[in-house]
């Protein structure tokens, strides 16, 4: 993760204008989440099952005495689940009051990133995708894409609509 | 002066919620003068207040209501009209509380309509007639006594003001009536020696001013010459003795118990923080419980553990009140009720004092007054209904709470009529909830339980007490959504019970982990009633019925629902080992089958994320000892995934045998035998021709097929199932269908019995070899479909009516699956290319839709829509004017007939009579030929 800790817009402009972003790895995709939705990053030892939930979740996660709805961001995008992960990571993330756990491949640095050299969404991007991202960042080897949290855990919602 | 507001607010809403109750009793007991006084006290202590605070409104209602109520306390007789202004008035002053509580001032408006009418209700019966000199004295002196033991009790309070202006107002005749009242305290000492209330009396004595140390002496004195005291100033003395007792009580709620309010939040805060621990004390000794070694911190923890333990007690026990603060509103309700229905009714309310989780009280608080209202309204009869029915011309509507085991249970019961069933059915049908046949089939606790449908109401006239606020499908909801249930019972003129049980509280329950599949869940203990272990060699094994998995518990059929698969955790379905958890839900009993049972846990109940909240089957999630996550299963809901299954499958079966059990007047004999499983089999006694029992070695084998020579001819066998083989030696036992010259031998390995029993098919088997199964004579039966093995000798049977048949196509109309099971082969068999219709619609439709149909068979009972009707349909159309018809119906009437005959319908055959009607055909066949 270290070649991505150089960052690819410069940095010359001033820190105030830059947006923090945990970055985490999903099927070798970089994405980025805003560093004030994420709560913690932590290795998901226990997970119980929900049988007849959403295939979005993965299950529920005791997170210090707190019971978290484990959403799998692979799941989210559309993607197979992973196989043969020696340890999973999840960000905590919070959401109307209740908390959630973002299942994910691996969690990366923290950037600085200005929001202005953000750039729209390719038009071919996937569709699904598209709706769980908010813009791309060109880093100087890697497209960083910034996941739109209440996005990726509104999934619900759509659901009960349909 | 915030404050100072806000505690009037809440303690003036308390002593109008006690005002609203004792009115009520007075009422009801005008003579009751510690009651009286302590309204008069409340609302004179609500005056004082609102003078205080500068409050006029109130303060001019208050002393209206005041003014009024001691016209009563001057012996003005208490009338209904009298106490339902005094009501008014209180209801005003809750407005205007209401209101100061919203805004932080009085309200605009002006109450002089209400004042004007308590003045003048004062004023018209002023003086009232000058009351007998000896009730009046006693009457002084039992609430001096009273008011003195108040100033006791609670010094410093406003109250005290009133006190000693009560005693300035006091008329003379006080000193007098004092020393009669000494007189029966002496006279009381003996009588009931060191009871409590008497050292107040004596403390209340030595207060009173002068005169009553004189007094004493001299009953003291006059005592040993009168042992036996008269019986008369005894018993009065007695009463006093109550009287005061009972003001006391009344008093004791406020004055014995210290007590300081505390904000709701914190102790919601604190209940939650106990949770918390609970869960990290259960961590910590599944901790301990895991190493076997000692680091001296065991014994510390087993005190943390304790004292954990006693904490959430404590916890839980600050949050819980007890149930009467619920009924607090009920008596007024009632009592409203009574006047504006113009009913009789008395409200009884046992076990007030049974405490629950306040979470909970607030929850079944309205659901709870509702059905009190509905009780009174629909369950009640009025007076002279009553009377015709020979019951006393008061209605009792009784409230009970108790305990029992980590539930509370509550029960509504009035003496009423009871639930009109009939009018239920009619309204269920007309609702479009079920249909005709299905409530017919209905046990009469199946019927009662519609009246929790949404917008469900039988009543004749809608009154104004009737159809305002929540439903009885809203109390239902309200009950279940805090893990309650709600059970009816009724009885036709005798009353209705409605029984709620509910847990304690909702916080943190006794739970059983279970485990299915490697993963554990939670089931609340209180829904569970008993667990059973199973296994194939056991005495309790799961048999199965068309592979739906059934336990024979005590003489009773129990569904079993394999927890693995409702969850969708495995395909593997024929598990037949593990624990089977019998549940209980309302009237609806079912086993969960899980692989194991662990251990029992107070569990503490955390909501489920709003993303899964919409999966009925978990009502929310915990953490266990050992720091995993499990789910807790929501009984109300399994039951709710199961019964629908359940449902649709009873109406499945309803529809197929409600036929044959009208035709047989609810009884039918049926053949009972065994097959090659265990399972027993039954066919009904009608269908079969004769039972055999042949030589095994006579059975010849013709191309494979068995058949055997009967009665000079070959008669095709059938084995009854496929595990059965027919046997190569010894005796076979065959049944013997035979229609016309020809015949089918069923094998079956034993004839058990011919027995008289209701047919209740209870599951319809999706196989075709059966119609579904029965309990016959308490024990599971497989109700065997004749009509399935018939094409397998078809061969034979079509051969030979082929010849007779001009292959005439036939239409058969009949809406029991049963019956046109049993027809359609013997139709065929009789050489006919049958069409069916399960009813006149679909007839109809096919009809139109260019079937040609030479002959039609219809039930003339079709369930939806009439035979007639059908028969009517076809003669209009020109293409069927003319197509002969025959006509089914279980019994046939004259009415019948004529309208047969004027339909032109040929014949009028009896449903069961299966020759009659191939004979009608063969009549019919004739016609043809010779018309041609």
């Amino acid at each position: 993760m270290k070649s991505i800790d150089s960052i690819a817009s410069g940095g010359t402009k001033a820190t105030s204008r830059q947006m923090e972003f945990v970055t985490v790895m999903v099927a070798g995709q970089l994405l980025g989440l805003p560093i004030s939705r994420v709560h913690d990053v932590f290795v998901v030892s226990e997970m119980t099952t929900v049988p007849l939930a959403p295939g979005e979740i993965a299950g529920l996660l005791n997170l210090r005495g707190r019971v978290v709805t484990a959403v799998s961001l692979r799941r989210r995008l559309g993607l197979d689940d992973a196989t043969g992960m020696e340890r999973r990571m999840a960000v905590g993330l919070e959401n109307h009051g209740e908390a959630y756990g973002l299942l994910v491949d691996d969690v990366g640095e923290v950037l600085k990133l200005d929001p202005d050299e953000m750039q729209p969404n390719p038009v071919h991007m996937d569709r699904g995708w598209v709706g769980l991202s908010q813009g791309v960042h060109q880093l100087r080897d890697k497209l960083l894409i910034v996941l739109d949290v209440d996005a990726v855990l509104a999934f619900e919602t759509e659901r009960e609509a349909a | 002066m915030d404050d100072l507001l806000l505690e009037f607010l809440t303690e003036t809403n308390e002593h109008l919620e006690t005002v609203d109750v004792e009115m009520v009793r007075f009422e009801q007991d005008p003579n009751n003068e510690a009651i009286l006084s302590n309204i008069f006290r409340l609302v004179h202590t609500i005056k004082g207040t609102c003078g205080f605070l500068g409050l006029p409104r109130l303060e001019a209602l208050a002393h209206a209501a005041e003014t009024l109520m001691g016209k009563f306390r001057d012996g003005m007789p208490v009338t209904t009209p009298a106490v339902s202004l005094i009501l008014t008035t209180l209801d005003r002053i809750k407005e205007i509380l209401g209101e100061l509580e919203r805004q932080g001032a009085e309200p605009e408006g002006s109450d002089s309509d209400l004042i004007e009418m308590l003045e003048k209700m004062a004023a018209q019966e002023a003086p009232p007639p000058v009351a007998p000199a000896q009730p009046v004295k006693s009457q002084t002196s039992g609430s001096t006594v009273y008011q003195v033991l108040e100033r006791e009790l609670k010094p410093g309070e406003v109250s005290l003001d009133d006190l000693e202006r009560a005693f300035q107002e006091a008329p003379g005749p006080q000193t007098a009536s004092t020393s009669g009242s000494l007189t029966y305290q002496v006279l009381e000492r003996p009588l009931k020696p060191g009871e409590v209330s008497l050292d107040e009396l004596e403390r209340a004595f030595r207060e009173a001013p002068g005169p009553a140390p004189l007094v004493i002496e001299k009953p003291v004195a006059s005592a040993p010459k009168v042992p036996a005291a008269p019986p008369a100033p005894a018993q009065s003395a007695k009463k006093n003795a109550e009287t005061s007792d009972s003001g006391e009580s009344g008093e004791g709620m406020a004055g014995k118990v210290q007590t300081i309010r505390v904000n709701v939040d914190t102790l919601e805060h604190l209940m939650t923080m106990v949770s918390e621990l609970v869960l990290t004390r259960n961590q910590l000794l599944e901790i301990a419980r895991r190493s076997s070694e000692d680091h001296g911190y065991k014994v510390p923890l087993q005190r943390l553990s304790q004292v954990t333990a006693e904490l959430q007690d404590g916890v839980m026990k600050t949050r819980m009140q007890p149930i009467g603060n619920a009924w607090q509103k009920l008596p007024r309700v009632v009592r409203d009720l009574s006047n504006e229905l113009s009913k009789k009714i008395e409200l009884v309310m046992q076990g007030a004092d049974t405490e629950l989780d306040r979470q909970v009280l607030e929850v079944i608080k309205d659901p709870l007054t509702h059905m009190v209202r509905n009780s009174a309204d629909h369950g009640i009869e009025n007076p002279a209904d009553r009377k015709a029915a020979g019951k006393p011309e008061k209605g009792t509507i009784r409230l009970n709470a108790y305990h029992e085991g980590g539930s509370i249970t509550i029960e509504i019961a009035d003496d009423g009529k009871g639930l009109n069933f009939a009018a239920i059915r009619k309204k269920a049908v007309e609702r479009g909830i079920a249909t005709d046949s299905e409530v017919e089939r209905m046990s009469d606790a199946q019927v009662a339980k519609f009246i929790f449908h949404p917008g469900f109401s039988t009543a004749a006239k809608v009154t104004s007490v009737s159809g305002r606020g929540v439903g009885m499908d809203v109390v239902k909801t309200n009950i279940e959504l805090i893990g309650g249930t709600v059970d009816i019972r009724s009885e036709q003129g005798r009353g209705t019970t409605f029984t709620i049980k509910i847990p304690l509280t909702l916080a943190i329950v006794a739970a059983l982990i279970v485990s299915s599949k490697d993963q554990r869940f939670a089931i609340p203990q209180v829904a569970v009633s008993e667990l059973v272990r199973v296994s194939p060699s056991s005495e309790h094994s799961i048999e199965r019925i068309n592979g739906t998995p059934i336990l024979r518990l005590r003489d009773r059929l129990l569904p079993i629902v394999p927890l693995s698969k409702v969850m969708g955790l495995s395909g593997n379905e024929d598990a037949n080992h593990g624990f089977v958890v019998v549940t209980q839900v309302a009237h609806q009993r079912f086993g969960i089958l899980v692989d194991g049972v662990f251990h029992t846990e107070e569990i503490v109940v955390k909501p489920m994320s709003s993303k899964l909240r919409h999966i009925q089957l978990f009502s929310g999630n915990t953490i266990l000892g050992d720091g995993a996550v499990v789910l807790i299963i929501d009984p109300n809901g399994l039951a709710r995934m199961v019964g629908s299954e359940a449902d649709s499958n009873e109406f499945q079966s309803d529809a197929g045998t409600e036929q044959t059990v009208a035709a047989a007047d609810d009884m039918t004999s049926l053949l009972v035998f065994r097959g090659g499983g265990e399972s027993l089999k039954a066919v009904p006694l009608s269908l079969v021709t004769r039972l055999e029992e042949i030589e095994a070695s006579t059975i010849e084998w013709s191309s494979g097929r068995p058949v055997v020579q009967y009665r000079g001819r070959l008669m095709p066998l059938v084995s009854c199932d496929e595990e059965l083989a027919i046997k190569r030696q010894g005796m076979q036992s065959l049944l013997v269908f035979s229609d016309g010259d020809v015949s089918m031998g069923l094998a079956v390995a034993e004839i058990v019995d011919i027995v008289e029993d209701k047919l209740d098919v209870e599951l319809l088997a999706e196989r075709s070899d059966l119609v579904g199964s029965a309990v016959v004579r308490g024990r599971t039966t497989e109700i065997v479909n004749v009509a399935h093995y018939l094409p397998m000798v078809l061969e034979t049977w079509a051969r030979k009516d082929r010849r007779a048949s001009q292959d005439k196509s036939l239409l058969l109309v009949d809406s029991s699956t049963f019956f046109r099971d049993m027809l359609v082969p013997v139709l065929k068999a009789s050489g006919y290319r049958v069409q069916t219709a399960s009813t006149a619609q679909e007839a109809v439709r096919l009809l139109s839709g260019g079937l040609h149909a030479d002959i039609v068979v219809t039930d003339l009972e079709l369930s939806g829509h009439s035979g007639f009707a059908l028969v009517a349909s076809l003669r209009a159309d020109p293409h069927h004017a003319n197509t002969p018809v025959i006509g089914m119906t279980v019994k046939p009437d004259p009415q019948q007939i004529a309208l047969a005959r004027k339909l032109r319908i040929s014949e009028i055959v009896s449903k069961i009579d299966r020759r009659g009607l191939l004979s009608a055909l063969a009549e019919l066949n004739a016609s043809f030929e010779e018309a041609a």
